[in-house]
């Protein structure tokens, strides 16, 4: 198939739209597609051959954060003439409710379009003012896709309608080789945590208490915890002895991350709710780490009733403490669990969503539909 | 005023509403074209899960039970007339819960030559389903508001088109296919 996409936010800066936009377009050409993308970009950025510049992308602020997009005449007649030339199949655009590429796509372009819906937000001012034109833009769509239940949710709740829900993937490929940390390794002895720090439904106060309960016993127990928040609120709520057995790295990059999950023994995902597919804990099993986690549904899904991972009672330090303790004493359970880990997680690679998306083009493109085409 | 003046105006007026309505026109159009090509693309979904649902039936690696009661679920979609299709359709998505979330029941089919490769074949048909559906009665939603609009029952703008209907079936895939 020829796949059109459009990505509305810059090609150079790091984001998980843009993110998805290259994993998806990476599958879909491995699966033998013809694709082309369209990203704000100047035209002497270094870009992949399957990425077309729109023009240098512009910092504004939009719904709470700067972004860096594209539009204006000059951005308006390069999409126009990419949907000219491209003869596409399908056009796939993305967050098409942002003042971006992806609302210039949506007006420039007639025939089959599918939409994926990526951010949630609370019924916001500037989509109520712009609702009839956001409105006409959308009537265009024919097929709708959003990549979680939030974002479905904030869709539907003000225009009405219903979504597809494709969830993120994780290209596991990515996670299998890596270094551990310097001065870490699996030694037996070492629990692993990333996630927001101070989201409460992260869980990870229930994994300090269980720490606190483990530590005194086992004196090689350590902790590695990364991702955003404040370390005092971690050390605070840690036992004072065992302050020097946490330690806490903040912020890691892309790249540190997959060797944190090279680091450890068990990698604990303490999660109270929410979660509707847990791309944190997918990312660990593609790691090749063991697993223990919450056992809400979405986990227990995931992990297959506990083939693929430990669970633990949802909220019950003393549970998550007994399971862990009986993880780091048997190694042999450990290697099984991680290496059925590897398997279940296939069901989650960008090559299985790439699959889904595909059925939504395919969908979308039966019968009449034509090709897409300029709307003059 | 000169008498002039009130042609210019009212002139302008009627350009300007005349416009407008061709525009509207235009967009209530453009949702008849998206609704009809949704509905097409419904029935090929149904019409492909139907033919699926068959020839697993009919393919020898299912027990004889489990192949009668798809047989005869799948035929009675088939045979459905309009006002059964709902029903008739949904009977069917039950069937295959019941069929493919029996125990080991991948598994089995795919020991067998050809199993795999139907078994995908249904998930795709049964995934279909549900995408098309939900993109079909999207069609319909916005179709049915545009054709309530006061400007469009007053000129008649929908035509002779029918009032478009939501097409409403239980289309939960098996447990064992579910991607949602």
């Amino acid at each position: 198939m020829k796949v059109g996409i459009v990505c509305p936010y810059s090609w150079d800066m790091p984001g998980g739209v843009k993110q998805h936009i290259d994993d998806l377009a990476q599958a879909l050409i491995a699966q033998g597609h013809d694709v082309s993308v369209i990203a704000p970009a100047a035209d002497d950025d270094d870009l992949p051959p399957y990425v077309v510049g729109a023009g240098r992308a512009i910092p504004v602020p939009y719904n709470g954060s700067v972004a860096r997009m594209s539009f204006g005449f000059l951005s308006a007649a390069r999409v126009r003439r990419w949907i000219g030339d491209g003869d596409f199949d399908v056009l796939h655009i993305h967050e098409p409710l942002v003042p971006s590429l992806g609302v210039l796509a949506c007006w420039a372009a007639k025939g089959p379009i599918v939409a994926t819906f990526h951010a949630s937000w609370v019924r916001s001012r500037a989509i109520a003012v712009a609702e009839p034109l956001l409105r006409s833009a959308l009537e265009k769509l024919s097929g709708r896709i959003a990549v979680s239940d939030a974002a479905r949710k904030s869709l539907v709740e003000q225009f009405g309608g219903d979504t597809v829900l494709i969830p993120n993937g994780v290209t596991v490929a990515r996670y299998a080789e890596a270094e551990p940390l310097d001065g870490w390794g699996p030694d037996g002895a070492t629990i692993g945590f990333l996630g927001r720090m101070d989201e409460e439904r992260k869980g990870l106060a229930i994994l300090l208490d269980a720490f606190n309960l483990l530590a005194g016993e086992r004196p090689e127990l350590k902790l590695l915890i990364a991702g955003p928040g404040d370390a005092k609120d971690v050390y605070d709520r840690v036992t004072r002895a065992f302050h020097d057995r946490v330690t806490v790295l903040g912020m890691v990059s892309e790249a540190d991350k997959i060797r944190a999950y090279h680091s450890v023994d068990v990698f604990c995902a303490p999660n109270t709710r929410g979660e509707s597919f847990g791309i944190v804990l997918a990312e660990a099993m593609a790691s090749g780490a063991t697993v223990l986690a919450s056992d809400i549904p979405a986990f227990r899904k995931v992990l297959g009733e506990g083939q693929a991972g430990a669970l633990f009672a949802n909220g019950d330090p003393a549970s998550l403490a007994r399971e862990a303790a009986a993880l780091l004493d048997a190694p042999e359970r450990r290697a099984k669990l991680a290496a059925e880990a590897l398997v279940a997680v296939h069901k989650y690679d960008w090559s299985t969503v790439a699959r889904d998306v595909v059925r939504v083009y395919e969908t979308v493109t039966t019968g009449g539909a034509g090709r897409v085409e300029e709307d003059l | 005023m000169t008498s002039i003046m009130v042609v210019l105006i009212v002139g302008i007026v009627v350009v300007l509403a005349a416009v407008y309505i061709s525009w509207r026109a235009g967009r209530l159009d453009r949702l008849h074209i998206r609704l009809e090509l949704a509905g097409e693309s419904l029935s090929a979904a149904l019409m492909r899960r139907r033919a699926v649902a068959l020839e697993l039936a009919g393919s020898r690696l299912l027990d004889p039970a489990t192949s009668l009661v798809l047989a005869a679920s799948a035929h009675e979609a088939r045979m459905a007339g309009p006002d059964e299709r709902e029903r008739a359709e949904s009977d069917l998505s039950r069937t295959l819960r019941a069929v493919v979330d029996q125990e080991r029941f991948g598994e089995k089919l795919a020991e067998s030559p050809g199993g795999q490769a139907l078994l995908e074949e249904l998930e795709a048909a049964v995934a279909k389903v549900v995408y098309s559906r939900r993109f079909y009665n999207n069609a319909v939603g916005v179709t049915r508001t545009a054709q309530r609009r006061w400007l469009a029952r007053v000129l008649r703008l929908a035509g002779h088109t029918e009032y478009p209907q939501f097409f409403e079936i239980d289309d939960n895939p098996p447990e064992a296919m579910a991607t949602e």
